[in-house]
């Protein structure tokens, strides 16, 4: 019954006649954000003209297109710098960038940290599979050491990035690290990060089973989500198990929630201090 | 646009990068976004200074040229006149999003005061090294608008005239400027609002649900509504059919790369500007542009005093290149000259279009210093 509500609200938010079948494989898990993220923009209330979607370039940078709101694809690594400017030109338009793993923290690192730096209203959702989905199975900076990927025959040697302490430090006002099995929590997260001000990141465990769970010894996407629902646990859970016996789990919740003023705000504050207002 | 001569008018003493603000703001310009780079960086502090104070204004420092490039095409499709400004390295950066610019068809506008290269090169020496680049730095096949300036007027002029470019024919323009030409002062006139005309891209009238992004007009330019206007459509660098999605019809590829060339092909009366000094009996002609070009007056004016009728072609627009004010010159003359600042880009453009009728010398410099009127004037004499 709920589940017949929930798609006919989706329905309305879709470019059904315009953009479909979609390219995501079957078991992906950018689906079920593009869902979340529908149900919380509906779920705001907020009206489909003040919705701005910017995507990169990958598997997540095609959820733009299915979506009936303002959305620009754009190239990779850069969303955040065309968002920047979207947010700048339009400062009341809820600006709400999609990236991948790579796109966001290999090619796009340095526009991450500085958009988290700046404090830029826009919310970031980081859809991180741990790898390169599109381009068919590189490793990405979140591969995890160890991992199989077209890259790493041998496994992978480096280390990887982790998207919360790394915008944390960068100064996001709004830090969660969600998954797409525990879709109500990311439902949850998702309009805090839009709602709250200044710069928000939400991580979204989001599973690729063509491109990393058949390397990396899944038989099944259902193997994987099951392996994603062991994995995840709540910070409070988390932080009480001794880090010895912590083994894959991550910890997932919100991290950081600041209240300061978005750049855009104090930017047109202060211009309007300029402007001899007051 | 007629260089004004009304007595009112404001006289500024200015720096061509400031003469560029001047007329970015002149053209309605309200958003800048961009990273320093010695020679251009007075463009962006000016701006810093002066886009607060004008309603609606906004400017953002990024953190490198790819994020000021990316900003001001957010800005745009938001419905922003943006501007970025930048030297050779800064302009390499942008290259990738340059042709997202003219694929996605955003009005942008690039200044890039080139400096001595390759690479970090010559920092605060001169050079027109950047023009090819201008023209071909990104990838795939396109059509783009890049135009120049001589002088710390034509700075002005031609920053309004980019902006204007850009809005008219929905693609990114380059203005290229070199160093001396940014760095020099002198007395400029900065127009009266009715003296120069200023083109807004054109919004689309029919009802959202009948508007589609990329269809074909009159002149081939579609509409552009800002974000956010109730006309919700969708934007990508992929090669897209006339709805905004992507696809990879042969058909609708086509339609979509013909019109990109068309839409500024067909309108080159309008696009290539350029400036005739004595002409009209010459037996020799240099073509110039850039400083280089304000050498060259000079030289043509000391040659027809020795005798030598000499003149002069100052090209204002680079690209397209002006073929058929090229060919007009080369009815009348036995032979051009063509200085540059490099070792041959525009020259290479010239020979195409001359294809062995005249002779064409060249006088190329690349280090690092200005080509003085004296350089000219003595192939002037010689030919
Ligand atoms: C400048 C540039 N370099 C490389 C590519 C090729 N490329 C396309 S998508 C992609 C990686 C995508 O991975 P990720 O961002 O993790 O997203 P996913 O596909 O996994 O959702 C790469 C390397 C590109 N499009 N542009
Ligand atoms: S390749 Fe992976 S990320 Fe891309 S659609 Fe398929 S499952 Fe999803």
């Amino acid at each position: 019954m709920a589940d017949i509500k929930g798609t006919q609200l989706i329905h309305e938010y879709l470019r059904h006649n315009k953009k479909f079948p979609h390219v995501f494989c079957a078991g992906c898990g950018h689906g079920i954000v593009l869902g979340s993220l529908i149900r919380s923009i509906h779920g705001l209330g907020l009206s489909k003209d003040d919705v701005c979607v910017v995507a990169g370039i990958g598997c997540s940078g095609r959820l733009a297109a299915y979506v009936d709101f303002n959305t620009v694809h754009t190239t990779h690594g850069r969303a955040l710098t065309f968002a920047t400017g979207i947010k700048m030109a339009k400062p009341n338009m809820h600006v709400i960038v999609v990236m991948g793993d790579g796109d966001s923290m290999a090619i796009g690192g340095n526009h991450l940290i500085h958009a988290a730096r700046r404090n830029i209203g826009v919310t970031a959702l980081i859809l991180n599979n741990n790898i390169y989905g599109m381009t068919g199975g590189q490793c990405s900076p979140t591969t995890p050491s160890g991992s199989f990927s077209m890259t790493t025959p041998a496994g992978q040697m480096e280390q990887s990035f982790d998207c919360v302490e790394l915008c944390s430090a960068a100064g996001a006002n709004y830090v969660a690290r969600g998954s797409v099995f525990h879709v109500n929590k990311l439902d949850a997260m998702i309009m805090e990060g839009i709602t709250n001000p200044g710069f928000g990141v939400v991580e979204i465990l989001s599973p690729c089973f063509t491109q990393y769970g058949r390397k990396n010894k899944f038989k099944s996407p259902v193997e994987m989500y099951q392996a994603l629902k062991k994995k995840v646990t709540p910070i409070e859970r988390f932080n009480e198990i001794p880090e010895a016996e912590r083994g894959e789990r991550v910890p997932s919740g919100v991290f950081v929630k600041k209240n300061k003023p978005g750049l855009e705000e104090k930017y047109y504050e202060m211009a309007a201090m300029c402007q001899g207002g007051e | 646009m007629a260089r004004p001569k009304k007595k009112h008018n404001k006289e500024i003493f200015a720096l061509g990068n400031e003469a560029v603000v001047e007329g970015a703001l002149l053209a309605g310009c309200n958003f800048y976004a961009g990273y320093p780079i010695t020679p251009s960086s007075e463009i962006m502090e000016i701006m810093a200074q002066r886009l607060p104070t004008i309603p609606n204004g906004a400017f953002i420092q990024m953190e490198d040229e790819i994020g000021g490039i990316g900003a001001i095409i957010g800005a745009s499709l938001a419905g922003r006149k943006v501007l970025t400004a930048t030297s050779g390295p800064g302009f390499s950066l942008m290259q990738e999003n340059l042709g997202y610019g003219c694929i996605t068809e955003t009005p942008l506008v690039i200044v890039n005061v080139m400096r001595g290269g390759p690479s970090t090169g010559l920092p605060t020496s001169p050079a027109q090294g950047d023009v090819q680049q201008a023209r071909w730095g990104t990838h795939g096949d396109h059509s783009i608008i890049v135009l120049s300036a001589s002088n710390v007027q034509e700075c002005l002029e031609m920053t309004i005239e980019a902006f204007n470019l850009a809005e008219k024919y929905r693609t990114p323009v380059i203005l290229l400027i070199d160093e001396i030409t940014a760095h020099t002062r002198e007395k400029i006139i900065i127009p009266n609002e009715n003296e120069y005309e200023v083109f807004n891209r054109t919004l689309p009238t029919m009802p959202p649900e009948w508007y589609k992004p990329y269809e074909e007009t009159v002149r081939g330019v579609p509409p552009m509504p800002a974000i956010g206007s109730g006309y919700r459509f969708h934007v990508t660098g992929l090669t897209h059919d006339v709805n905004g999605f992507p696809t990879s019809r042969a058909d609708e590829v086509r339609e979509l790369n013909e019109r990109l060339f068309r839409k500024i092909d067909q309108f080159l009366d309008d696009i290539q500007l350029v400036e005739e000094v004595d002409t009209d009996d010459a037996e020799v002609a240099v073509i110039a542009y850039g400083t280089v070009a304000r050498s060259a007056e000079l030289a043509v004016k000391q040659a027809r005093a020795l005798g030598v009728k000499a003149g002069l072609l100052n090209l204002k627009t680079l690209f397209p290149y002006p073929r058929k004010a090229t060919e007009k010159l080369l009815y009348k003359v036995k032979t051009i000259i063509v200085p540059e600042m490099n070792m041959g880009q525009i020259s290479r453009e010239v020979k195409r279009v001359n294809n062995g009728q005249v002779s064409v010398r060249t006088i190329n410099k690349v280090d690092g210093q200005i080509i003085a009127p004296a350089e000219i004037l003595k192939v002037l004499t010689r030919v």
